[in-house]
């Protein structure tokens, strides 16, 4: 009987704790959407229903410029760190040379430094070097901090990695490129691919690095909201940052859809031989 | 003798201070099903591996067909290889493995099609071409593998412990198909491997290494029968070894030995006075008798016997501690243990090793060094 008791009490205290665990994660988030819909401007109280700043949203040109200039710089400099992080993760992985031990540590230090340090030593070098700050010179210190990212997935997918699969494909007639584009990179894509989605959501959302390296006329998103914060945050990037959100969710949706078919494939797969 | 396809001469590895493979010179005979059996770390694999062109050798020259090729990629080398791991590439279908090669040489998509069902069913996985490396058993990836590298028609195809991780049944069903796929190829395999009873039953010619160097090249039964050293002899099959001494040759021809443990007789005219020499030979053909036997005096204790089915493995221990193997076929009568028994065998079934150490001495012996280290004093 108290056993019983026991077991239902555990049963209710941790539902209790993980409803706490998600109301902490989501409840602010749900305000932001909340509110996006609020007819009034101050988010205090809901007072009514209304689409309204979703369409100030569509006019107001400085938040979407921002906005757009937010997927640029996150995209190029995505796409630029991916290539050079790749390329780099499998250097570190196939070949022994000198001095690999310090540019493995050397990796390192962008992840732990304080941003703040990097963005004020990449304001000075572009200073320096008459860099004209803008979306170029973002993209440059954008790229510093995310190729140790992706290097860091790229080589934790390829610490599995077969060498003898390499080889096999160059038994069999494949020259060095074809080794690399056709077994190789296709092989460790999910670390890839991870690597850069961990690169352009740090780009997309990062402040203080490009607080120092954007230039008067390039804002980005974060640097646009910090800039309203000031003076009072509108409902209209209240109503931005809701698309932005569920944009989101339908990536991450889809992305785990799709992982879990793979699984379920897989486990049929196994089911079947051991029927066998 | 049949015509070489891959020649190795003179070859030298070395990884930084590492030896690995110390002046290796071997022939393989076109067609032929070559082992190279050795323990870990003999330098077998890294052999396999100069021939595929994964490794460069120190110095040395290896041939293919008559060409040297040591300045040849991998991919440009007309040998293909089966790794122990497989090395299936995970992310393409059975077809796709299998027709690697040949898309890779470009050869029509028509024609792959048809060369990749054809080396399938060669391996039987028919209908398996769908399927993802993943969703196989261990010895239907083995066989993909095999596919992979034969649809090409290399010359050679070379094999590194291919079915080191297959269980025993398996192996044994592996072994027989390998077998029967070579000869129906006729394609040339060299195959590695550190078992000794896989390469005893699949190969024309074994090639025993051990530390880097070559031991021996025979075939099955010269390897077995006539081990040429000491490795050879204690690594294949179970043997009785002695060091001795020449004592004296007789009239017909067999030589009378003295080791540690007595007196003992061997079958071999190619001697030098008072050479140390080892003498090998196999439990099967060790005998032992309650009578003393003319040029023996191996008396010992019978410790045990075991009876394996087939044969009964008796232990003689003698009297320095020595311990003798014999086996007998089964129901033949067997000493019971605790009696003493006389150690003989035919002089013609034993070996006569002339050991490495002797070759050297020979070389001081016939440079006279004596002469020249008197000459200056």
């Amino acid at each position: 009987m108290r056993k019983k008791r026991k077991a239902a009490a555990k049963k209710y205290t941790s539902r209790v704790f993980s409803a706490l665990v998600y109301l902490f994660l989501y409840a602010p988030i749900a305000v932001v959407i909340l509110f996006s819909f609020n007819t009034s401007r101050r988010n205090v109280l809901f007072e009514g229903f209304t689409l309204d700043w979703y369409k100030q949203m569509a006019t107001n040109h400085a938040l979407l410029e921002s906005f757009g200039n937010t997927l640029a710089v996150a995209g190029v400099s995505t796409l630029i760190a991916t290539v050079i992080g790749t390329l780099t993760a499998i250097a570190m992985f196939r070949y022994k040379f000198r001095g690999k031990t310090i540019i493995d540590l050397l990796l390192y230090i962008p992840v732990v430094i304080p941003e703040i340090v990097l963005g004020i030593a990449l304001l000075s070098v572009f200073s320096l070097v008459h860099v004209p700050l803008g979306l170029g010179s973002m993209i440059v210190a954008h790229v510093t901090f995310q190729i140790p990212f992706v290097v860091f997935t790229v080589r934790a997918r390829l610490s599995g990695f077969d060498r003898s699969i390499e080889e096999a494909a160059m038994d069999l007639g494949a020259n060095r490129v074809r080794v690399l584009t056709g077994i190789t990179i296709p092989i460790i894509a999910p670390g890839i691919v991870s690597g850069a989605v961990l690169a352009f959501t740090l780009s997309i959302d990062d402040i203080i690095i490009s607080f120092f390296t954007t230039g008067a006329r390039s804002t980005t998103f974060p640097l646009k909201i910090m800039e309203l914060v000031r003076s009072g945050v509108s409902p209209d990037v209240y109503a931005l940052s809701t698309i932005i959100i569920l944009a989101t969710f339908v990536v991450v949706l889809i992305s785990q859809i799709s992982v879990y078919k793979a699984n379920q494939r897989a486990l049929k797969s196994k089911y079947k031989e051991k029927q066998k | 003798m049949a015509k070489a396809i891959v020649e190795i001469k003179n070859v030298n590895k070395f990884y930084g201070d590492n030896h690995v493979v110390k002046d290796l010179d071997m022939e393989i005979y076109e067609g032929e099903f070559l082992s190279i059996l050795g323990p870990s770390g003999c330098g077998k694999t890294t052999t396999l591996r100069m021939i595929a062109g994964f490794e460069q050798q120190t110095d040395g020259v290896i041939t293919v067909e008559g060409e040297r090729v040591e300045n040849k990629e991998p991919f440009e080398r007309n040998v293909n290889t089966v790794f122990q791991s497989y090395a299936l590439f995970p992310h393409m279908t059975v077809h796709d493995n299998v027709a690697y090669g040949l898309k890779m040489k470009k050869v029509k998509k028509a024609e792959i099609a048809g060369r990749v069902e054809d080396a399938l069913s060669m391996v039987r996985l028919e209908g398996f071409g769908k399927r993802y490396p993943a969703q196989l058993s261990g010895g239907q990836r083995q066989r993909v593998a095999i596919a992979r590298a034969i649809i090409n028609n290399p010359r050679v195809l070379l094999l590194d412990e291919p079915l080191g991780a297959l269980d025993m049944k398996l192996r044994k069903q592996m072994q027989i198909e390998l077998k029967n796929l070579q000869k129906q190829l006729g394609i040339t395999f060299v195959y590695v491997t550190h078992d000794q009873e896989e390469a005893l039953t699949m190969s024309d010619r074994i090639a025993v290494m051990s530390g880097g160097v070559l031991e021996q090249i025979g075939t099955p039964a010269e390897i077995y029968e006539k081990p040429t050293t000491k490795f050879v002899a204690d690594f294949i099959g179970e043997t009785n070894l002695f060091e001795a001494v020449e004592a004296h040759v007789r009239d017909d021809g067999t030589v009378c030995l003295n080791a540690e443990a007595g007196e003992l007789t061997g079958a071999d005219p190619r001697f030098s006075a008072a050479e140390l020499v080892y003498l090998s030979v196999r439990p099967e053909k060790t005998l032992a008798s309650e009578s003393p036997v003319t040029g023996f005096s191996l008396r010992g204790t019978v410790r045990e016997n075991i009876y394996i089915g087939t044969v009964v493995k008796s232990t003689v221990v003698l009297q320095n501690g020595q311990e003798i193997r014999v086996s007998s076929i089964a129901g033949a009568p067997v000493p019971a243990a605790g009696s003493a028994r006389y150690i003989h065998w035919n002089p013609g079934d034993a070996v006569i090793i002339h050991s490495k150490s002797n070759t050297i001495l020979d070389l001081m012996d016939s440079l006279d060094l004596g002469a020249y280290v008197a000459g200056g004093a």
